[in-house]
Parts: structure tokens; C-alpha cells; sequence
């Protein structure tokens, strides 16, 4: 049932980078329209630093960073697993593997969401 | 073989030889064929056979496309040799080579025994709490045409093996069980009759189960029998999925009937012959 459950949060995290990296390239790309909304407090151009620094500063953008982290990595990281997988490895290197990429996701995830909050305070 | 007519047309047959008892590698060995009209690839090789070289190895049964013995690589593509007319195939040269994913027996026959392993472990038969109903039957077990449509389609399949030669996913990862087998464990539970799911979801999610199946699809387009194991591949992650998240409905296993010794008899319906035996 492991492997089902693996599956489905697959699934859910490609819905989720779909939405939260369509969010991203819209504000990125369509400036006039979010700079509306308060996402480009500075004016001007999108990657502008200052509403790069306010846009970090907000916490609803640092959620979004973090859930766009945390599904990326884990989406990437389940497809490396199954590619490893097809390979031909027996179950004890299925696990080691398994056991290697959560602990490496789970290290990049955490360095990541600090990175995200420490931007919160630029 | 009867013939109605001899078309006069030869064509070059190459098939691949290997004695993996006394060759390093397989290799073609070239024959010359006058085809018929209506000469399958199975009465082919049984001309070669019969005429230029007895050696030649294959595997037959039935000759009408019901066994699945005689599945092979007819010019690059998994189908069945009793099935296959020559000239749908091939105008001036035809190959014939064993099913790929396979070890190979002799020349086009493949060892088929991994295919039969994989098959018996997703446990393909009606499972049930009641099994000595099924050992010793005193009735017949209810099922509506709407259940029996849920996996009529996938119970066609007999276990030639193309599908499994076409496979992307078992050519690279032979742990992975491979469409038919896992076809199979949703044409059971599928079954209304059926309440082994607890246990064939075990083989099905595991792993290298099916949920390493890339979406190819070639085993549902060599499928000599019109069977889509892809399909059904996708039902079983569908059902699997429903397990999981506990929205699969349990139904209680199909109940046994036994009116119709009671059961007055529609008009419109003629009655059945006599037994003869
Ligand atoms: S699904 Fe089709 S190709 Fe596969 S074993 Fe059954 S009959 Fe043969
Ligand atoms: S000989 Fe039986 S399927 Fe071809």
C-alpha cells in the first residue's frame, strides 16, 4: 500500500506545482495586472528588488514558496526514486534508496523553508 | 493444409536461430517460401519445416488463435503466428523472430514460465469466504450483464505473451509483473463474484507494481485477442487509488441463486434440448 500512497501524493503535488508555478510565472510575467493586487508595491518590473524584498516579506508568498518547494522536491525526487527502481535494484537497495532520498529531500526541504523565512526578514 | 490456390509468389522467410546449448549468439538463417493464398505463418513454417529443414523449433497448440502458443515477432511485431496470413505481412520478405522479454527455449520459443509465475502470483481466480460453494457449486452465482461487462473483455485474454514482449516497462524492469498479470488481477477484481482484492492489491501496488507502467500502450496494440490491458492496468491504479483514500466500495461477493429449477419459464423462450450425454 506504500507505493499507492507514494503515488497519490504524486499526483497531488504535480496538481499543486501546476497551480502554485502558474501563480509564480504570473506575477513574474504579468506585472501590470498583480501589481494591482499589491505584489509590486515598488511599481516597475516584477524581478525589481524592492518588490522582489516585499514580495519575500509577505506571508502568504512565503507559504507559497514553501508548498512550491516542498512539492517540487518531492515530484522530482518520487521520479528519481522510480527511475532508480527500473534499474533492476533488489529490496534492500529499494529501501536504501527510498531511505537516501527522503532524508535528502527532507534536508533540501528544511534549508530551503529557513532560506524562505530568513528572506521574510531582508 | 488445403489450398485453394497457389499464387506462385516466393518470398524470403529469415528467422532467427539459437540453440542456447550450443550457440554463442541467436543468428538468421534465410529460407525461400512459395506462398499460398491463405497460408498463415504457421502453415509457412511447417512447409519449411516439412521441406527444407526439420530442425526448425516452434511452438503450436491449437492452430485458431485459443491456446496462445504460437505468439512470436512476426516482422518486428508480437502477434500470433496461426492468425497471421503471409500476405497481410509481408510481399517479398517476412522475420520471425522469439517474443522479446523472454529467454529463449529454441529458436521461436520463448520460456514463457516467468509470464505463468508472475500470472499465478496476483492469485487469477475467484476468491471468496464461501470457497467450498465454489468447490462443490449448489447453484449458480448471481451476476447482472452490467458486472459481467465490468471485466468480460480482459477474461479473452489467453495469456499468449505479446503483450508482454511489447512491454517498454518489463524490457527494462523484469521484477515488473507486466500487463498481463496485472490485467488479470483486475479482470478478478472486477468480478463480481470475487472478494480477493485485499489480497491481489498487494502484488498489484507493490513496487514494481503497477504503478511503473509508463502509459506506452503497445500491449493493448499487438493484443491479438482485442483485449486493452492498458485499460485495465489504469482500472487497477483507479481501484487501488479508491482502496487507499477508502472510497472503494465493498460489495459483498455475488450471492448464489438457486431458483432456476423453480423459476417459471418465459413463454417467448424455448425450452433447452434434451442432454445428450
Ligand atoms: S492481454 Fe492479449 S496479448 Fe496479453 S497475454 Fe492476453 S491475449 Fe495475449
Ligand atoms: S496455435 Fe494456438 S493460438 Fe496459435
Amino acid at each position: 500500500m506504500r507505493e499507492t500512497k507514494y503515488w497519490i501524493w504524486h499526483l497531488a503535488a504535480g496538481v499543486l506545482i501546476l497551480f502554485l508555478l502558474g501563480l509564480h510565472m504570473a506575477i513574474m510575467h504579468l506585472d501590470s495586472l498583480f501589481g494591482a493586487w499589491g505584489l509590486n508595491p515598488s511599481g516597475g518590473e516584477a524581478i525589481a528588488w524592492n518588490n522582489v524584498v516585499a514580495r519575500s516579506r509577505m506571508a502568504a508568498m512565503i507559504v507559497v514558496y514553501i508548498a512550491l518547494l516542498g512539492a517540487a522536491l518531492y515530484h522530482g525526487f518520487y521520479g528519481l526514486r522510480t527511475i532508480v527502481f527500473e534499474l533492476g535494484i533488489g529490496p534492500a537497495l529499494q529501501k536504501a534508496v527510498t531511505v537516501g532520498l527522503w532524508t535528502a529531500g527532507l534536508c533540501l526541504f528544511v534549508l530551503g523553508a529557513i532560506a524562505a523565512i530568513a528572506a521574510g526578514r531582508l | 493444409m488445403p489450398e485453394t490456390s497457389l499464387s506462385n509468389r516466393t518470398i524470403d522467410v529469415y528467422i532467427r536461430r539459437y540453440n542456447p546449448e550450443r550457440d554463442a549468439r541467436p543468428r538468421w538463417q534465410r529460407f525461400t517460401l512459395a506462398v499460398a493464398r491463405g497460408m498463415t505463418v504457421l502453415d509457412g513454417l511447417h512447409r519449411i519445416r516439412e521441406e527444407q529443414d526439420p530442425t526448425v523449433v516452434f511452438r503450436y497448440s491449437c492452430r485458431m488463435s485459443v491456446c496462445g502458443s504460437c505468439a512470436m515477432l512476426i516482422n518486428g511485431r508480437p502477434a500470433l503466428a496461426c492468425n497471421t496470413q503471409i500476405a497481410d505481412v509481408a510481399s517479398e520478405r517476412l522475420t520471425l523472430a522469439p517474443l522479446p522479454n523472454f529467454d529463449i527455449i529454441k529458436d521461436l520459443v520463448p520460456d514463457l514460465a516467468p509470464l505463468f509465475q508472475k500470472h499465478r502470483a496476483v492469485q487469477p481466480y475467484i476468491q471468496r469466504a464461501d470457497m467450498e460453494e465454489v468447490e462443490k457449486p449448489t447453484g449458480e452465482f448471481y451476476q447482472s450483464p452490467k458486472e459481467l461487462e465490468r471485466y468480460l473483455q480482459f477474461a479473452y485474454c489467453i495469456k499468449c505473451g505479446s503483450c508482454m514482449a511489447g512491454c517498454p516497462t518489463l524490457a527494462a524492469d523484469p521484477e515488473y509483473p507486466g500487463p498481463m498479470p496485472l490485467a488479470q488481477a483486475y479482470r478478478y477484481s472486477a468480478d463480481s463474484r470475487d472478494s480477493g482484492f485485499d489480497e491481489r492489491k498487494v502484488q498489484a501496488g507493490a513496487s514494481h507494481g503497477v504503478f511503473r507502467c509508463h502509459y506506452a500502450g503497445e500491449c493493448s496494440n499487438v493484443c491479438p485477442k482485442g483485449v486493452d490491458p492498458a485499460r485495465a492496468l489504469q482500472l487497477m491504479k483507479r481501484e487501488l487509488v479508491l482502496d487507499y483514500l477508502r472510497l472503494r466500495r465493498k460489495r459483498c461477493p455475488a450471492s448464489v441463486l438457486r431458483v432456476p429449477g423453480e423459476a417459471r419459464r418465459n413463454p417467448d423462450v424455448p425450452a433447452p434440448p434434451p442432454y445428450t450425454v
